[in-house]
């Protein structure tokens, strides 16, 4: 690599890469011109990292889309301002300029990385094409080039990775692929659209690390898309806070966190989950189960050859026993493929299990297909995805009603009734009764489906990622709708999640779960201000700390992934002897 | 892999078993006497009798299927009624031809419908898009036969391109291929727009663009290979369709393929022919779809054939 490919032209004077003025972008639609941004200004320098945080809807990626010239046309353009990238208008400049642009001097990388590269070519033909597109190199250069730039990433086994698939990839390692695509030109301009969300805590660690010691080696500026605002304070020299388009406020990070000026971005600031703030509730009194698994597995079979015999199976949960007590609030913690929603899928009866799985005293294993029924009454599931789990031509009373007529509760108008109390309970008007789901925004949607959960006043909700999908401000409105509703209605709740902090601020207790197997288990504060099993400490070290003052204790660097939890036939995997360290603080040896 | 053909191979058996039971229910059932036929009109029932015996037709039901299976298994298709030839050679001698029209007619449909359909997508919305979507309607539904009459009067009778039938140069080929192609071509454009608009929205195009690339490497070299994926399963079903469009379509254009030979076979009854050209062509059909499944994994490394 020489000095010159190094260097990126900019204006060396004021060391300004990227300028954007008073930047409008419009998306057409029958009502006319609706901004999606308007009026935004701002610059980007040589190596620095600006963030620009904001809610969903905020204008933040439609920002960075423009500044690459991949805004969705005609429907969506720009409609005024300009974007420079040193001395070059890239509003007016026409697309085949755009194009010798695109990937050499602003890169992007995306927030899905499952989807982001293209399922039916080597990951070494997108990395050579992508080479090629901007330098005349023959295909044994440009490959060359290509698997320095994984080398950079710290991709394990890059020579492999070239020849392989995205499918063959994990998440984490098909970002390192796309980062290694972005530098692999030595752009001046990074653009990192939530480049961690999609991704597990302990992943999203190595990510931010690598984007880090990346920037630091070769002096890119960096915009960082985020809706989280520890990734900001761990990533970030300076932030912008966008909301509905327009810039709210823009700050260098450490001022911003101390010394908030707008009313917006301290609300912002203040419902971010943070550990340390979940309060303990006294202990509750009498200590009835409502579910027991015990020595639950669940595995399913991997098929091969000209029997279909079965040659591996997916140990998805593997001799767990836990208790639910009646009223709390139990947590299951854990990365993507540890178990935890086939644990909530077992008791609900989705999928076979072995083992035994009691609801108030009752195994389900026992039950008759009428007995099942009845029991499913008291189980209901508030999933991750609203807009998924709501069927789009039912109108919301409908959707609500369902459950009481699936059962038999009531007569029509009764249940009618009861869906106007939910719908008030959930607070939302009775009156949007005839209104169907696309009416409503991601947080009225979750609402609705916690309605739904209530009709059939069930003794246990299982939240499987319930809040994941939403943005910080509505996430806390409805943790403290579901902590109500607890104190109410004494209804217990299975909280699946993987995000440590409001887990942190919902629990009474957790359980860590890896490789389908608990690892650690105990109360809100035994397992947050004492940790013991390796995993639960690297799991609490990996969460982004809101925080820009806070110095990172300096973590192993892994490139490997998360083992498999598939074993052959025969093959057993290693069991976790659980042991009590004191107070029912269960530790996996 | 190999297992996997193996596999594949016995379902494939056991479906030509299934079709060859239906298709003999069905000539059994049917109210038309293939011994008349035979016979002639003017035969006395004597006559009538001795010819069913010697056909062994006046054997119970299963036995009759039962003979039959047992001979088919060694390679006999028994011998036609009427033409007293084995069926075995008069499929074989025409079977060329067929594939000949086959080959020709699904270059057809591709060649005409794919090109449309990408054009569509990238044109969505746009009146180029409903004029092609209209006139793929056109063709999906128009009936073969007279879109086999209009080809045959326009480009035949009025302009004398093309021969009005028969078989032999590049040129008797045309018009039986396009009759064919047309209404396949309908189709394909149709699923070929739905796919590469699907497509088109995923984020590797996003990805890709985002890269520098070119509008013409994004849509040939990332959009097409994942947009023709359900095309490839289609021609394997495709080919059911065009067994049942060469019977019209070889005999208005005389080509002397096997829809001539089951068209004629049908009118009398023949029944060993019959049974022939169906099972040849229900081969036909299971080889299509298993090396329509043997191709997927070629272009997309997800799937895995187990």
């Amino acid at each position: 690599m020489t000095a010159a490919m190094l260097s990126p032209i900019v204006d060396t004077a004021t060391d300004v890469v990227l300028s954007v003025r008073d930047l409008q972008v419009s998306a057409r639609s029958e009502q006319g011109l609706v901004p999606l941004v308007e009026g935004l200004s701002f610059d980007l320098h040589r190596g620095e990292t600006l963030a620009i945080a904001g809610e969903s809807g905020s204008g933040k990626s439609i920002t960075s889309l423009a500044c690459m010239g991949l805004l969705p046309a005609p429907a969506v353009r720009v409609t005024g301002g300009s974007i420079r990238f040193g001395e070059t208008e890239l509003t007016s400049l026409p697309e085949k300029k755009m194009q010798e642009m695109r990937g050499a001097r602003i890169a992007m990388i995306f927030q899905e990385p499952m989807t982001a590269l293209n399922p039916v070519m080597s990951i070494g033909r997108q990395l050579v094409e992508a080479i090629r597109a901007h330098e005349t190199l023959s295909v044994a250069q440009a490959r060359a080039r290509a698997l320095e730039a994984l080398k950079a990433v710290r991709l394990s086994q890059p020579e492999k990775r070239l020849e392989q698939y995205p499918h063959e990839l994990s998440g984490g390692m098909r970002q390192r692929v796309m980062i290694a695509m972005a530098i692999a030109l030595r752009p001046a301009v990074l653009i990192a659209d939530e480049p961690t969300t999609a991704l597990d805590v302990t992943v999203q660690r190595e990510v931010l690390d690598l984007l880090r010691d990346l920037q630091r080696d070769l002096g890119t500026a960096v915009i960082l898309i985020t809706h989280d605002m520890g990734v900001v304070a761990e990533m970030a020299d300076r932030v912008i806070v966008m909301r509905k388009g327009r810039m709210v406020e823009a700050a260098p990070t450490i001022d911003l966190f101390d010394a908030p000026r707008e009313q917006y971005t301290r609300d912002l600031l203040a419902a971010v989950p943070r550990i340390g703030t979940g309060a303990s509730r006294p202990d509750l009194a009498k200590r009835e189960v409502l579910v027991r698994y015990e020595d639950v597995s669940v595995n399913f079979p991997i098929r091969q050859g000209l029997l279909g015999r079965v040659a591996a199976r997916v140990h998805a949960v593997e001799h767990v026993s836990l208790d639910i007590f009646r009223g709390e609030t139990l947590s299951l913690v854990g990365e993507s493929g540890c178990g935890k929603s086939t644990m909530a899928k077992a008791l609900v009866g989705l999928v076979p299990h072995t083992g035994r799985i009691e609801i108030n005293g009752q195994a389900l294993g026992d039950l008759d297909a009428k007995g099942r029924k009845a029991i499913r009454r008291d189980l209901q599931i508030v999933f991750q995805d609203p807009m998924a789990a709501l069927d789009a031509r039912m109108t919301v009373g409908e959707l609500i009603r369902e459950p009481l007529v699936i059962h038999g509760i009531g007569t029509p108008a009764e249940q009618k009734a009861r869906v106007r109390e939910l719908l008030e309970r959930v607070e939302l008007s009775p009156s949007v009764y005839n209104r169907y789901p696309h009416q409503f925004s991601g947080g009225q949607r979750q609402r609705i489906c916690i309605a739904r959960a209530l009709a059939l006043k069930p003794k246990l909700i299982i939240c499987d990622e319930s809040v994941a999908a939403l943005d910080v401000s509505i996430q806390a409105k409805v943790l403290d709708l579901l902590r109500d509703l607890q104190k109410e209605s004494g209804v217990t709740y299975l909280f699946i999640s993987h995000d440590m902090a409001v887990v942190e601020n919902i629990s009474d207790r957790v359980a860590v779960m890896y490789l389908g197997q608990i690892v650690e288990m105990g109360t809100r504060a035994q397992l947050f201000e004492n940790p013991q099993h390796p995993y639960t400490k690297r799991l609490l070290e990996a969460v982004p700390v809101p925080d820009p003052r806070r110095e990172r204790q300096a973590t192993a660097r892994l490139s490997g992934d998360i083992p498999s939890p598939v074993c052959k036939v025969g093959e057993e995997p290693q069991r976790v002897e659980l042991v009590d360290i004191g107070g029912g603080h269960l530790v996996g040896r | 892999m190999a297992a996997y053909i193996v596999r594949r191979l016995i379902q494939s058996a056991l479906i030509l078993l299934g079709v060859s039971f239906i298709t003999f229910v069905l000539l059994y059932v049917l109210p038309a006497d293939p011994v008349r036929q035979i016979a002639g009109r003017s035969a006395t029932a004597a006559t009538v009798e001795s010819i069913r015996q010697q056909l062994g037709l006046d054997q119970p039901f299963l036995v009759q299927y039962g003979n039959y299976l047992l001979n088919l298994i060694q390679g006999d298709f028994g011998r036609s009624y009427l033409q007293k030839t084995e069926v075995a050679q008069l499929i074989v001698s025409r079977l060329p031809a067929t594939l000949l029209l086959l080959v020709a007619a699904i270059a057809c449909e591709l060649l005409i419908g794919l090109p449309l359909g990408i054009v569509a997508a990238l044109n969505r919305g746009k009146m180029i898009d409903n004029g092609l979507m209209l006139t793929s309607f056109l063709t999906v539904s128009a009936p073969q036969f007279v879109v086999a009459l209009l080809l045959l009067f326009v480009f035949a009778v009025k302009l004398g391109w093309f021969p009005i039938g028969g078989y032999g140069t590049f040129a008797h080929i045309v018009l039986p291929a396009v009759t064919l192609g047309i209404l396949g071509s309908g189709w394909y454009s149709r699923i070929m727009r739905s796919s590469m608009v699907d497509v088109l929205r995923a984020d590797f195009i996003r990805t890709a663009r985002a890269k520098g690339l070119g509008r013409s490497k994004v849509i040939l070299g990332h959009a097409l290979p994942n947009a023709i994926l359900p095309i490839i399963a289609m021609i394997g079903i495709d080919i059911g369709l065009f067994m049942s469009g060469i019977v019209v379509v070889e005999s208005v254009f005389g080509w002397p393929g096997i829809g001539q030979l089951a068209w004629q076979a049908i009118q009398r009854v023949d029944i060993p022919i019959i049974m022939g050209v169906t099972l040849v062509s229900a081969c036909g059909i299971v080889l299509g779809n298993l090396i329509a499944d043997l191709i997927s994994p070629l272009i997309d490394p997800r799937i895995k054939l187990r």
